[in-house]
């Protein structure tokens, strides 16, 4: 399978603290692939520098070939890839089904002054993304809250919501940060077959996880990271069984890694 | 509201603006009411484009600065230049709005109280400007500024010049009126197309908006632009009407004003800063009896009245509509 993402040598320093340092991983089409680690290993930071929220200090990121790194992130969600929050982020003054049409931006064909003016165009978008959203709502299970104000939804349907926002703008690549937090068991387990069902559709995923036994299960490939570091790269069976990682962890905290 | 409830208003709006108003005053004999209501309307123009800089999530108290700077623009084109004033009215808009685009290149990646001082030393500076640049004849300001002149298309003359009119109260009022009507149906369009989705998109989470792809930099840049233009056509249309500018014809408390008329009409509704400015500049006109107590009697109001309706005075009608 072909290369879609090149991650080379990427470094971020934010003054004297290195949260990424010198991290090189690929990322193949169509793959799971998570990234995994103790608690400010610099998982967030890798992501918002994947994305272009953050510029590397060094490094670079490749997408299909072509550098991105100091692209404006707009640019890079233009380009198809696509990051959710850690933090829940949503619209929350909107009806949950404003936030997945307004997410539909990156489709539209008509430019600003056709929307204000209602062109044809204009017109053909509304509908195109009024029913793409009810589509991606009904898929994540969003159905009986779609008019809801989103600040009103519970946790894990927030969750949801903002895979939604995420899915809506037609991504190529989607990278989800921590989208299972805060969700308990049974939510975990619909969460994870919305994941799948995600990459079904031909969207390559990037996730990060506190979630052991999820991580596991739903992942073709793991990356570790502790102190900015890349120390294993691997199938979910290679990293349980790497000395390195359950080093890792055991030091970090008492999680059991894998099952 | 049903559309077709809405549309009716819409009419009723137009009938009283547009012929209740001067049969009234026909009929009283208060002419003086025109310069008022010609007020009222420009600055409620030069309050939507406040209004737009809100919806996007900046708080600005700069606009008095592009009031002035539009007067200018248009007094100078018209004294120096001999240009139309109804060329001008466009020019200066469109001037004010660069000028926008220069300012808010920099400062629009402020936000919150940061985004606020700075617009608020806007006015200042542009007042200083104009007292220190040539061509704006520093504190004796451009006074004589002839009443605007006739437009003739194809032989047929559309407006008449002004200055042949018995009466050019009733022609500004009608100007007027025309422009505000123009400038808040252009808003509500906005508002109510996918322009408006994705400015309050910006309004909420600007880091989300970038993630769906909105270009938040070029949209806010637009917004200003927009916002500093009706700022520019207000101030030209105020000129004309006063035939003169002075550095002082625009300071910061107007500024602080066209944020208040945001503010106290509801910054949720398009037609807030109408109403606000409606409601504002009377209310100050009528604590006029109180003398010196004006000020401190019109601040206890609005402070009050912000603190009761936080959303504003339209917040009231759709408060009684939730309610039944
Ligand atoms: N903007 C920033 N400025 C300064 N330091 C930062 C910034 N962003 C992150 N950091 C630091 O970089 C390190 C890595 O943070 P990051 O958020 O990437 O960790 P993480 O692996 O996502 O952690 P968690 O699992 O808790 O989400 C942390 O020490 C954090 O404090
Ligand atoms: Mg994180």
């Amino acid at each position: 399978m072909a290369d879609i993402l090149e991650v080379s040598a990427l470094t971020k320093r934010f003054g004297g603290l290195v949260a990424n340092n010198d991290i090189s991983f690929n990322v193949r089409e169509n793959e799971i692939l998570s990234v995994i680690g103790p608690n400010g290993a610099g998982k967030s930071t890798l992501f918002k520098l994947i994305a272009s929220f953050l510029s590397p200090t060094s490094g670079e990121v490749r997408f299909r070939g072509k550098r991105i790194s100091g692209l404006a992130p707009h640019t890079v969600a233009r380009m198809g890839i696509v990051r959710t929050f850690q933090e829940t982020t949503i619209f929350k003054t909107m009806t949950v089904r404003d936030n997945v049409i307004i997410a539909h931006h990156l489709r539209s064909r008509a430019n600003l002054l056709g929307f204000f003016f209602a062109t044809k165009t204009a017109q053909e978008d509304e509908k195109e993304f009024a029913r793409s959203a009810d589509e991606i709502i009904d898929f994540l299970g969003l159905g009986h809250q779609r008019n809801e104000i989103a600040s009103n939804l519970p946790h894990g349907h927030l969750r949801a919501l903002g895979i939604a926002i995420g899915l809506a703008t037609n991504p190529t690549v989607l990278l989800l940060d921590e989208p299972f937090a805060g969700m308990n068991h049974d939510e975990t387990r619909r969460a994870l077959d919305i994941v799948r069902g995600v990459r079904d559709r031909g969207v390559t995923v990037l996730l990060v996880e506190h979630d052991m036994p999820a991580v596991m299960k739903i992942s073709d490939r793991i990356v570790v990271i502790n102190f900015g570091q890349k120390i294993a790269e691997g199938t979910p069976k290679e990293i349980q069984e790497n000395p390195q990682v359950i080093e890792a962890y055991l030091g970090a905290e008492d999680a059991s890694i894998g099952m | 509201m049903s559309k077709a409830l809405k549309a009716v208003l819409a009419v009723a709006f137009l009938a009283v603006v547009f012929v209740g108003v001067p049969m009234l005053i026909a009929a009283t004999g208060r002419s003086d009411l025109y310069y008022t209501l010609t007020s009222v309307a420009l600055l409620s123009i030069i309050s939507a484009g406040v209004w737009i800089t809100f919806y996007i999530g900046r708080i600005n108290i700069g606009q008095g600065a592009f009031a002035l700077l539009g007067g200018y623009v248009s007094a100078i084109l018209v004294m120096t230049y001999g240009v139309s004033f109804w060329l001008t009215l466009p020019l200066a808009g469109i001037f004010c709005a660069l000028v926008s685009v220069l300012i808010g290149l920099p400062i629009l990646r402020l936000r919150g109280v940061y985004f606020a001082m700075v617009t608020l030393t806007l006015t200042e500076v542009a007042r200083l400007l104009a007292l220190a640049v040539p061509i704006t004849n520093g504190a004796r300001g451009i006074v004589s500024i002839p009443l605007p002149g006739s437009v003739t298309i194809f032989g047929v003359t559309v407006i008449p010049d002004f200055a042949t009119l018995s009466n050019p109260r009733l022609a500004f009022y009608f100007t007027a009126v025309t422009l505000m009507v123009i400038c808040f149906a252009g808003l509500y369009r906005l508002v109510h197309s996918r322009i408006g989705h994705i400015c309050q998109s910006l309004q909420q989470n600007e880091e989300l908006a970038s993630s769906i792809g909105v270009d938040i930099a070029y949209m806010r840049i637009l917004a200003y632009a927009l916002s500093s233009f009706l700022g520019g056509i207000g101030g030209a249309m105020f000129a004309a009407i006063s035939q003169s500018i002075y550095p002082s014809s625009f300071t910061i408390a107007d500024s602080v004003n066209f944020m208040l008329n945001c503010f106290l009409g509801g910054l949720g509704y398009v037609l807030g800063p109408m109403l606000g400015t409606f409601v504002l500049y009377f209310g100050w006109d009528l604590l006029f009896q109180t003398g010196s107590f004006q000020l401190l009697i019109f601040s206890s109001i609005l402070i009050a009245l912000m603190l009761v309706l936080p959303n504003g005075l339209l917040s009231i009608r759709l408060r009684s509509q939730s309610q039944g």
